[in-house]
């Protein structure tokens, strides 16, 4: 089988590898997430009553307000954050947060990320060249 | 990105952490969206709730805030946004002294840095009004979409770490809603028919936010004949921002960049989606619940203008509340002191309600609070807020602030068909 590497347009963070997390489904870490118990808590999110904490959290769009951008480091502080961010459409403040919690980030890639990637494969994030690659 | 030799100082650490952090942070985020340099900007609004912050947040503010004054003095006007403990009246709400403590370490460390202690999302009706064309680094959805839509002002979404920023160096990226192409139109919608009230032009605000695919979106909407109130037009927007999380909307007619459908859009508009009575009714009716149980009657999100908390103390008057559904006003502290030298404040605490400034319900440890209180089922007239309450295990519902005050007196949810 040939490798699976995906381009996105642009990354922020280290390289890392993990299991990931995945869903056609958007995030907020204020609107979406229980940070306490590191879960999914709306009700109406298809990772709702998930665990996101070390995985490689893989969605469509950022969608919500603002508070992600402090939150993701008080979580990653915490050690109750993901371990990275892979999106199909960050919005600033993605890659704000990512960027003052130095937690790997990409976005906009050649696919939906989301139809290609399953739940529980593992997958390395290398942001300086913006591809995730399943291993 | 092309930094200037000053700007260049600052990413070196010439003039110390702070700004070296402000530097460092613009060139992260700017390249990532492939910002060609900075634009200075001329006001700052940040948010930064003890609740976002947590521990990590606040030992990073203290650390800027340690720093020698030439060092760590924002070099641009600097107000926040709504912060998450009333002193006043945290204990009413059974929030905890850990949070307040930590509440007051992130004030002294603001202040410190010479941040104004607005505390309010409503800036632009009570504070600074931004100008046409003016960039401007804005943290708050709400505060965002008021300022690009209805000013013409230029922001993109600046959170917390990057509006400090921004304070710290005055510039931000030039990116997205700075560029002209960004605030070309990409969706159209018409809306059939008027809204009636604040909660139905949230509602509206909500489907058009809820058609959005990604941040760069900019819906044009036509067929609102005659300009909307300030506070319309900020139910409409914060919940267009909230559901859609993007910042800025064109109202043709109505807002400054969108005198005509030409002007908006680069070739042939897209097709046309309309925005029926019923689709509002909808939108409205996805949030009754099955039965009439209540808990809370909340409005804020964004937080009350002068006009609103009027409104408010009138529907009250004459009434008490049921003494087992609690009523939450949440304002700025500007208004709020308005409030108290009109008696609107007395009034409204008299009936039985409780009026909080410099906070809003959603920045203020809303999941604690609800469970210390016992608080599940919430009724607000904000779209937004009930957008957002879910995700803190409140069964919310949106309905008119007459209706919301109606059943806060009768202890139980009236006038949804329960």
């Amino acid at each position: 089988m040939s490798e699976r590497i995906y381009q996105g347009m642009a990354g922020i963070g280290d390289l890392v590898e993990g299991e990931a997390l995945v869903a056609f489904d958007n995030f907020s870490a204020r609107y979406d997430l229980d940070r306490i118990k590191g879960t999914f808590s709306r009700p109406d999110h298809k990772l709702f009553g998930e665990s996101y904490v070390g995985k490689i959290l893989i969605l469509n769009i950022a969608k919500g307000g603002v508070a992600t951008a402090w939150m993701l480091r008080e979580m990653v502080d915490r050690d109750m954050g993901p371990k990275a961010l892979i999106l199909n459409a960050a919005n600033p403040i993605m890659a704000q947060g990512a960027a003052f919690a130095n937690l790997p980030l990409i976005d906009r890639f050649d696919v939906d990320i989301t139809s290609v990637i399953k739940s529980g494969e593992r997958v390395a994030v290398d942001p300086a060249k913006a591809s995730l690659k399943v291993l | 990105m092309k930094l200037s030799d000053h700007e260049q100082a600052m990413l070196a650490g010439a003039e110390g952490p702070a700004r070296q952090y402000a530097l460092e942070q613009i060139q992260r985020v700017g390249t990532f969206f492939g910002a060609q340099d900075c634009v200075e900007v001329s006001q700052v609004h940040l948010m930064a709730d003890p609740e976002s912050l947590g521990e990590a947040g606040v030992v990073f503010l203290e650390s800027l805030s340690d720093l020698p004054k030439e060092q760590n003095r924002v070099r641009v006007p600097t107000v926040t946004d709504p912060r998450g403990v009333d002193f006043e009246a945290y204990k009413r709400l059974k929030q905890t002294d850990q949070m307040a403590e930590l509440e007051r370490r992130a004030i002294a460390a603001f202040e410190a840095l010479g941040v104004m202690m607005t505390d309010t999302c409503i800036n632009y009706q009570t504070i600074l009004p931004p100008v046409k064309g003016e960039h401007l680094a804005f943290g708050d959805t709400g505060s965002s979409i008021y300022a690009n839509s209805v000013f013409g002002a230029r922001t993109n979404f600046e959170g917390g770490p990057s509006a400090l920023a921004a304070a710290l160096s005055g510039r931000t990226p030039r990116y997205g809603f700075h560029l002209d192409e960004h605030r070309r139109g990409t969706k159209l919608f018409e809306a059939t028919c008027r809204p009636k009230g604040l909660s139905d032009w949230g509602a509206m605000g909500a489907i058009i936010g809820k058609a959005m695919e990604s941040y760069w979106e900019v819906p044009v909407i036509t067929g609102i004949d005659g300009a909307p109130t300030s506070d319309e037009i900020k139910q409409f927007g914060a919940a267009l921002a909230s559901f859609g999380s993007t910042p800025l909307f064109h109202m043709v007619g109505v807002t400054p960049e969108a005198p005509d459908l030409k002007s908006v859009f680069d070739s042939s508009p897209p097709k046309v989606v309309e925005i029926r009575e019923n689709d509002v009714a909808a939108l409205v009716k996805s949030y009754t619940p099955d039965d009439d149980m209540l808990h809370v009657v909340a409005f804020a999100a964004p937080q009350l203008s002068l006009v609103e908390m009027r409104t408010l103390s009138d529907l009250l008057e004459g009434r008490k509340l049921h003494e087992k559904v609690a009523l939450l006003a949440a304002t700025s502290p500007e208004i709020k002191s308005a409030c108290d030298r009109m008696g609107i404040t007395a009034h409204i605490e008299d009936a039985g309600g409780i009026v909080l400034s410099g906070v809003c319900f959603y920045q203020m440890y809303a999941r604690e609070i609800g469970e210390a209180n016992g608080w599940k089922r919430l009724m607000s007239n904000s779209a937004k807020l009930v957008n957002i309450l879910g995700g803190y295990g409140y069964e919310p519902m949106l309905a008119s602030m007459e209706q919301c005050v109606e059943s806060a007196v009768q202890g139980r949810i009236t006038g949804a068909g329960i």
